[in-house]
């Protein structure tokens, strides 16, 4: 057991702020690490749990706040001193070098070297094998990273957080791209470690698992520290609620919406990725007029996937889609949007904007055939009319349509983004997280204009990692859960453990096996 | 308050940065212009004199608009010399030696509106080739059409064996008399290539401006995946538009040709520098979505003023490389100055405008 007296506390951050052009990601948090065992750290998307584990292991520097590795304060920390403190951290994104081998990945700037100069591959490649031993995986530390399977390198990426004498291990999401067994062997890792004395900070949407390795948990909801506390007193249930807060958010729902007939129609949409299992099975559902359809699923769900075949993107993808009936052809973009399908994307500075084009130019991008005359000729007052329309209607805070977009704030970029796909007329609107990375004010905005849309009869289909917003305004749920779905719930049925638990059917047997070990 | 939002600070310093290839150009004139003056006694000024730098101009200008479009979808075309080359022996060749038709024992040859079709066609096609390459096969631009500048100019050697096509003035017993029109015709006083660049630099500008052509290729070079994304053909404007750069290298390897009434296999080589040069003076941003073919335009008569000024002031071809060089380093660097000072004072407007809210 657990007895929160006895534990001493390693490291302690005190009132952490960090502050993003346009959003407050952290709001003043206050964070213990304890001696030998895991803290495990639990929120939803945008609760700001990377971003402090960044400030934690020297990449990002907190706008304030302190903290403390035993009763040093830590000032000025960068990637290089966090690790000579003994501070180390496996990201939730891969951040190997997919060029070099892996004893080259695993010792990348802690070269160890010969002569005072030369690279000392031998033994290097000698302790990789004797890391990667450890981890009782049989991966070649010759072999190129590229070469490897996606867990491969995520046991890779862990081989690289241990070539170091860590005190306080980081490990954001490691359990993401595994498999059951190589969940466990790491789950025997943890607990030597832990046996070793360093101490381990676990973010993890499997909240099974973490129940079964953590010791200490802490929640984060909104860039706040919600609580914390021994694992031993808390359940499931507690862990959810937390971190969706209490209230009922129905603050976005109006209700009134019409829902009609079906607009579009997905039956047994299949999609092979570059890995052995499919990225898609057999996913098939429908959306209706008015309609504002909630997609949900952890990371590698499926849920872009999905979005990305109705749009056209996966040229690979089987299966049938009906818009109005209407069975559409083969994949392509260009195609589907004349016919009326619009995508948010997810990542908007990646996908949704042109970073070099102005605001108007960004908004008319996909619909310019509707402003076109003779085919060729772009009308400008027809332009400027269906832009000034746009900037109005959603709000869209420029002084001047032809300034940059990249003038405009993360919230009204992202409006334009919502703007460009409106503009071509779509009978279904696709929004793929499209709440990320914005402040709570242009959420509520952006809902606002989705319950319109509804209103006004667009059928939505909406994928988020956000609880709390499938809560608000869908009027269904599915979940997709390693490219199935696993659960479909009409609006009475929509509860955040009905949602959770369904996200977890994929990744289930792993928490059940591994459970019972750490206790 | 909100009024009272403006950056005046950089106003001035930015227009003035806007417009640096132009004022460039202008310097350029008066700083020949004096210097000639007073050390030779040459007119720079003079109508004869203007018209020649013209003549420059619109070979360099014609292919730089072509690679305009080219840079500003995020790629490069490296083979225009060499299509330029190709072109003119082409075109020689059908000339002087016509098509051998072996069957018929007897030798085709063809009007010279027909040979000149030929050519721009070739051009096109070997274009259309490069952005096969491109986005089929995924080759890198620089690479593609790498190989295709040593495919082009072998060809071209290949044609004659690697001599020259001399006296291309057609034969009028074949029907192939006029070539030399081309490049020694005038319309209202000025060369015909002079007006072609002129041409080709309305349509040029008319399709980046006001068509979604051109909005697209804007929006490939700024964003691919955006673009791609929001329903936009990025492999079919991509090679429609190494097609336009090679048709545009193909139409000034004819001008050489007609100009010389001959044409040589080594006729083009590092125009493509040119070009780019002309392009890059111009504002074009070789990262792609940024630039104007306007801009490019007086790129390219900032290269030709340079170059026939300093030739003019009886400058070594050595010398002239140097200062040639320093000049683009310099555009290059005004540029990136530019786009700092952009991002900075995007920045400071974003800040002053949340403290207002803020304060609100």
């Amino acid at each position: 057991m657990v007895n929160r007296m006895s534990d001493a506390v390693i490291l302690r951050a005190e009132n952490i702020r960090k502050v993003y052009p346009g959003t407050m990601a952290l709001k003043g948090v206050n964070f213990n690490v304890y001696e030998g065992k895991v803290n495990v750290l639990v929120g939803e998307n945008g609760a700001g749990k990377s971003t402090l584990m960044k400030i934690l292991s020297g990449v990002e520097m907190p706008t304030s706040g302190k903290f403390y590795l035993q009763d040093e304060e830590l000032t000025h920390l960068t990637p290089k001193t966090a690790a000579q403190k003994g501070i180390g951290i496996i990201y939730q994104e891969l951040s190997l070098f997919p060029n070099l081998n892996v004893a080259e990945n695993i010792f990348m700037n802690k070269e160890l070297l010969k002569n005072k100069g030369w690279i000392d591959h031998g033994t290097q490649e000698l302790k990789a094998k004797e890391l990667l031993r450890k981890l009782e995986q049989d991966i070649n530390p010759r072999s190129k990273v590229s070469s490897l399977k996606v867990g491969q390198q995520q046991i890779v990426e862990i081989a690289r957080a241990l070539a170091e004498d860590v005190n306080i291990l980081i490990m954001d999401e490691p359990t993401s791209a595994l498999s059951k067994t190589e969940v466990e062997i790491l789950f025997k890792i943890i607990d030597e470690l832990k046996s070793n004395g360093v101490s381990i900070i676990y973010i993890s949407h499997r909240l099974e698992e973490l129940i079964q390795i953590g010791d200490y948990i802490t929640v984060l909801r909104d860039g706040e520290l919600i609580t914390e506390k021994p694992m031993s007193d808390v359940n499931l249930q507690w862990i959810i609620s937390s971190m969706v807060g209490g209230e009922a958010s129905k603050i976005f729902h109006s209700g009134k919406r019409q829902i009609g007939d079906v607009v579009l129609q997905v039956k047994d949409l299949f999609l092979h990725g570059p890995a052995e299992e499919p990225l898609l099975k057999s996913i098939s559902f429908d959306v209706r007029r008015g309609e504002v359809l909630g997609i949900y699923g952890l990371l590698g769900a499926g849920r872009t996937e999905t979005l990305e075949s109705i749009m056209g993107l996966h040229r690979e993808a089987r299966g049938k889609i009906f818009l109005e009936n209407e069975l559409l052809g083969e994949p392509d973009i260009k195609s589907r949007i004349r016919k009326g399908i619009a995508l948010v994307p997810e990542d908007r500075q990646r996908e949704g904007i042109v970073q070099t084009m102005s605001v108007s130019h960004n908004l008319t991008l996909p619909g310019l055939w509707r402003i076109v005359k003779k085919k060729i000729h772009i009308s400008g007052s027809d332009e400027s009319s269906c832009v000034n329309e746009t900037i109005t209607s959603m709000s869209i805070k420029t002084s001047n349509p032809a300034d940059s977009i990249m003038s405009l704030s993360g919230g009204n970029q992202q409006k334009v983004v919502f703007g460009k796909s409106l503009l071509i007329q779509p009978k279904v609107l696709l929004l793929d997280e499209p709440t990320r990375g914005i402040d709570v004010g242009a959420k509520g905005e952006i809902f606002n204009i989705m319950n319109d849309l509804a209103q006004k009869g667009l059928a939505i289909i909406m994928v988020t990692s956000e609880l709390k917003e499938l809560l608000a305004i869908c009027d269904r749920v599915i979940v997709l859960s390693k490219g199935r779905i696993t659960g479909n719930f009409g609006k009475e049925d929509i509860s955040e453990e009905n949602i959770v638990n369904a996200s977890t059917i994929g990744h289930m047997t792993t928490a059940q096996r591994v459970g019972g070990k750490n206790k | 308050m909100k009024n009272s939002i403006k950056n005046n600070d950089f106003s001035i310093s930015m227009i003035l940065l806007k417009m640096r290839t132009i004022i460039a150009l202008i310097l350029l004139v008066i700083v020949f212009t004096v210097l000639l003056n007073t050390t030779r006694g040459i007119n720079f000024l003079h109508p004869v004199n203007l018209m020649t730098i013209a003549k420059h101009v619109a070979i360099t200008g014609i292919m730089a608009i072509g690679m305009t479009f080219v840079i500003l979808t995020g790629g490069i075309d490296l083979s225009v010399g060499s299509i330029v080359g190709l072109s003119g022996m082409i075109a020689g060749g059908l000339i002087n030696e016509g098509i051998v038709l072996n069957m018929f024992g007897g030798t085709l040859y063809l009007h010279v509106p027909l040979i000149i079709l030929v050519c721009l066609l070739l051009g096109t096609a070997i274009g259309g080739v490069n952005g096969l390459l491109i986005t089929r096969l995924n080759v890198a631009p620089f690479i593609g059409t790498l190989g295709m500048m040593y495919i082009a100019r072998g060809f071209a050697n290949i044609r004659s064996g690697g001599a020259t096509f001399p006296n291309l003035q057609g034969k009028p017993e074949l029907g192939n008399t006029g070539f030399p029109i081309l490049g020694a015709g005038r319309f209202l006083g000025m060369p015909f290539s002079v007006w072609l660049m002129i041409l080709l630099m309305i349509i040029a500008i008319y399709i980046a401006k006001k068509t979604p052509f051109g909005r697209h290729i804007y929006a490939i070079g700024g964003n691919q995946r955006a673009a791609e994304l929001s329903g936009i053909q990025v492999k079919k404007v991509t090679t429609l538009v190494y097609m336009f750069s090679g048709f545009a290298s193909a139409l000034v390897g004819l001008i050489i040709a007609s100009q010389l009434v001959a044409a040589h296999p080594a006729t083009g080589e590092s125009y493509e520098m040119n070009a780019i040069a002309a392009a890059v003076l111009g504002g074009t941003s070789l990262s792609g979505g940024i630039g104007s073919i306007g801009g490019t335009v007086i790129g390219a008569f900032v290269i030709g003023v340079l170059s026939d000024g300093l030739v003019m002031l009886g400058v070594s071809e050595f010398w002239q490389n140097v200062i040639k060089g320093l000049v683009i380093l310099a555009a290059v660097i005004l540029d990136q100055t530019q786009q700092r000072i952009n991002a900075r004072s995007s920045e400071t407007r974003d800040k002053k405008q949340r403290k207002i809210v803020k304060s609100a």
